[in-house]
């Protein structure tokens, strides 16, 4: 599907779920693999594969040794275990830390023209429109004519390497750096040396170790003091490699007064192996600053009985770092057979503020264990949080949130909202909020539901006419509703199509 | 239009038996009320034709302009042109009105291979059969159902019906929980709707609702069966004397 296709639907754009459900005869529509060269690291983690991925890169020596002194505190650390998930031990050993497309191995492609046409055909069949002449045109205006088109710049990384940038001359005229991260360490030293593990330190938790090890690429973003990102940030990232873990790093830095909107989509295909993925992404937003953070994530979930499915850890934290900086996460989580994914926003600025805005959905065999931290530290801070989780077959879906008020956050206010919904009877939600309050002049509010998908519901809709998989759909979309309103436009089309496919099945 | 034929039914979950042969026959373009105490299985038998799980039919038969009903799931019903009004419209949070009833709309004509309503037409469709039920822009945006007033409830109940155009009309106590006023204007809906194709299945306890619309053909119901039928003097007959005197009549 092209993304030209899904843009008409402006007002009722739950119709778009109902198509969606009929349109899409299997499950899980990226499953598909590319075939094309590979070219592997060899299987295994030692200080040479991190010498080789840092050469590869053609790092500078910095940068090396950066990798090698995560690499060596990894080997020192324990896989944590207090998550609610379960699954095998992982052979950190027996995955492969590095695969590129062969096309690309001897020399990078200058241009977008020189990308494998086998990698351009993928992200087309993933709706992701690369070549630069296929602006992703925005959505209409209620009943207007089509708006003048909305430009979303994309980067995308298949396996561990970012094949190409769009936009680049566009937002370079803004002063906007977007490439990938393995760029930006050989051009942007300083802004890299600045900002890189001032978020995510590099001893901060056994997955964001390893990654500050292997990364091999992801997405960089500089947006200049006053600036706003004149169109919107994007990075697709697949998993396409057999036994590939990927490891992609984004770092985005806002600096004073300015604001950048960046989306993130992930998928990979149908295997019946377990895929390793640990991504750090780190955001700075100095004074005045606004980052909204969008993520997609449908990474391949694994099939009906649990096998195959992408090992999701990620470390995603923000620091506000000026005052009145403000960073918002959106998320929706439809993928993955399991994840552990904390996106969390450090208030250090005061008056700055974070929101977290949240999807989870857990099907089948999924295991999702995801919330968020907001760690207030300067005064007059905000934070809110709006969590959706919904079970459906067999899954665990846990809501784990941390809101810590410090001793010099006074004034400082948080409201959270957690809400699960349960399809079916043998799935189960959990609620695990911790709160710290170390002054006593701000207040911490958290409210939390859990329901049930109401047989009334379904046969009411049923009785107008939809099937039993669009009523579930609908009534799933007006659960999370408060959350979808959040995403940019685009996003939340896609996210209700994805809250309808990944809940096929579901009933009956 | 509407042909039920020694309709028995019980209760999946433990062995009772609501419906003990019910004959019935609806004609196109005609009124037929159900009257009868509780638990006489008037609404079990809006249920049943709904399609609604929870019960199990036993013997018999039901058909609507020949087809039959009790193989087909609830969505493929409606699109056959059955339709319940509910006694207590479900709520279903964060969905708009609008979006429900064009997602229905839509999945009714797809499913009978007509094409689907676009934005625009849905759109002043809608806006003209709200206004003669009196149901503001406002209402059409709120989450359906939630926080109505047991009035609006009703008036939105008809607004799908109009919207939908069904064949088979049934309003399972349509009026209850309506003050004067409100139950005038959703007769007035339900009047607007009456036509030479379509059938009306008028479930209630009191007579006051036939005053405003008027049945062809009267039913009274007690005990799972239809114990007496006759024309609109048998409502005003229980007005007056309540059920008693028919029930002992034809004990």
């Amino acid at each position: 599907m092209t993304a030209m296709e899904k843009l008409q639907v402006k007002d009722g754009v739950d119709q778009e779920t109902v198509d969606a459900v009929r349109s899409v005869g299997e499950r899980y529509k990226y499953g598909f693999e590319t075939e094309i060269e590979m070219e592997y690291a060899p299987k295994g983690l030692n200080e040479d594969i991190v010498r080789l991925i840092s050469e590869k890169n053609g790092e500078p020596d910095w940068m090396t040794e950066w990798r090698l002194g995560a690499y060596r505190r990894w080997t020192q650390m324990q896989e944590p275990e207090w998550a609610m998930v379960h699954y095998p031990k992982i052979d950190f050993q027996d995955q492969y830390y590095y695969a590129q497309p062969a096309s690309m191995a001897k020399e990078k492609p200058k241009s977008l023209d020189e990308v494998d046409p086998e990698l351009l055909a993928t992200y087309e069949k993933l709706g992701i429109p690369l070549k630069e002449q296929m602006i992703l045109a925005g959505v209409e205006g209620a009943g207007d004519a089509a708006a003048e088109g909305r430009k979303v710049a994309v980067d995308a990384v298949f396996d561990s390497v970012s094949v190409g940038t769009t936009f680049k001359e566009e937002l370079a005229k803004a002063g906007v750096i977007f490439c990938s991260i393995s760029e930006a360490v050989r051009e942007h030293p300083e802004l890299v040396k600045k900002y890189l593990g001032t978020v995510v330190p590099v001893s901060d938790n056994f997955y964001a170790t390893l990654n500050s090890a292997v990364f091999s690429d992801g997405s960089f973003v500089y947006v200049p003091p006053g600036v706003r990102c004149p169109m919107e940030l994007s990075t697709y990232f697949r998993i396409n490699a057999e036994n590939t873990g990927q490891f992609e790093r984004t770092l985005i830095i806002a600096d004073k007064g300015s604001y950048v909107s960046y989306l993130e989509g992930c998928t990979a295909p149908m295997r019946d192996t377990n895929q390793l993925h640990a991504a750090v992404v780190e955001l700075v937003a100095l004074e005045d600053a606004e980052i909204k953070y969008s993520t997609v994530q449908n990474w391949y979930p694994g099939d009906e009985n649990g096998k195959g499915g992408i090992y999701n850890f990620v470390t995603k934290r923000a620091d506000c770092r000026g005052d009145r900086s403000k960073v918002m996460w959106t998320q929706v989580e439809t993928g993955s057979a399991v994840t552990w994914k904390y996106p969390s926003c450090i208030l250090r600025g005061e008056e700055s503020q974070g929101e977290f805005y949240s999807i989870a959905i857990a099907n089948n065999m999924q295991q999702a264990d995801t919330g968020t931290k907001m760690v207030h530290l300067g005064k007059n801070t905000r934070s809110r949080i709006v969590s959706k989780g919904i079970s459906a077959g067999k899954a665990q879906n846990t809501y784990r949130g941390l809101v810590s008020m410090h001793p010099k956050a006074k004034n400082s206010r948080n409201y959270t909202q957690c809400d699960s919904l349960l399809i079916g009877d043998k799935c189960g939600a959990h609620t695990v909020p911790y709160i710290e309050c170390k002054n006593n002049s701000s207040r911490v509010e958290h409210e939390a539901t859990t329901s049930k998908v109401d047989d009334d519901q379904l046969f009411y809709c049923r009785q107008r006419g939809m099937d039993e998989e669009e009523a579930v759909a609908l009534v799933v979309n007006g659960f999370c509703k408060d959350v979808l309103q959040a995403l940019p436009m685009e996003f939340a089309m896609e996210a209700q199509k994805l809250v309808a496919i990944s809940l096929e099945g579901s009933v009956g | 239009m509407l042909e039920i034929k020694n309709l028995n039914v019980s209760l999946e979950e433990e062995e009772k038996q609501i419906l003990k042969g019910v004959d019935l026959t609806v004609e196109a373009g005609k009124v037929h009320a159900i009257m009868g105490p509780n638990g006489s299985g008037k609404s079990t038998l809006s249920y049943v034709l709904a399609g609604r799980d929870g019960y199990e039919v036993t013997d018999g038969s039901a058909t609507l302009d020949g087809t039959d009903l009790l193989d087909l799931e609830p969505e493929e019903r409606a699109a056959e042109g059955l339709f319940l009004a509910f006694q207590y419209p479900v709520e279903i949070p964060g969905v708009g009105n609008m979006t429900f009833l064009r997602t229905a709309v839509n999945a009714q004509r797809k499913a009978r291979g007509e094409e689907e309503l676009n934005a625009a037409e849905f759109l002043k469709l809608v806006r003209a059969k709200a206004a003669s039920l009196k149901i503001d822009a406002d209402m059409l945006k709120r989450p359906v159902n939630v926080g109505f007033s047991g009035g609006e409830k009703k008036r939105n109940e008809i607004l799908q019906m109009a919207m939908l155009e069904p064949k088979m009309c049934i309003l399972d106590e349509t009026d209850s929980g309506l003050d004067v006023d409100a139950m005038k204007l959703v007769a007035e809906g339900v009047n607007a709707l009456r036509d030479e194709g379509r059938a009306f299945l008028v479930i209630t306890h009191y007579q006051r609702l036939l005053d405003h619309i008027k049945p062809d053909v009267v039913h009274i119901m007690a005990d799972g069966r239809i114990v007496k039928t006759g024309g609109p003097e048998l409502a005003l007959e229980v007005e007056e004397n309540g059920y008693g005197d028919i029930l002992a009549a034809v004990a």
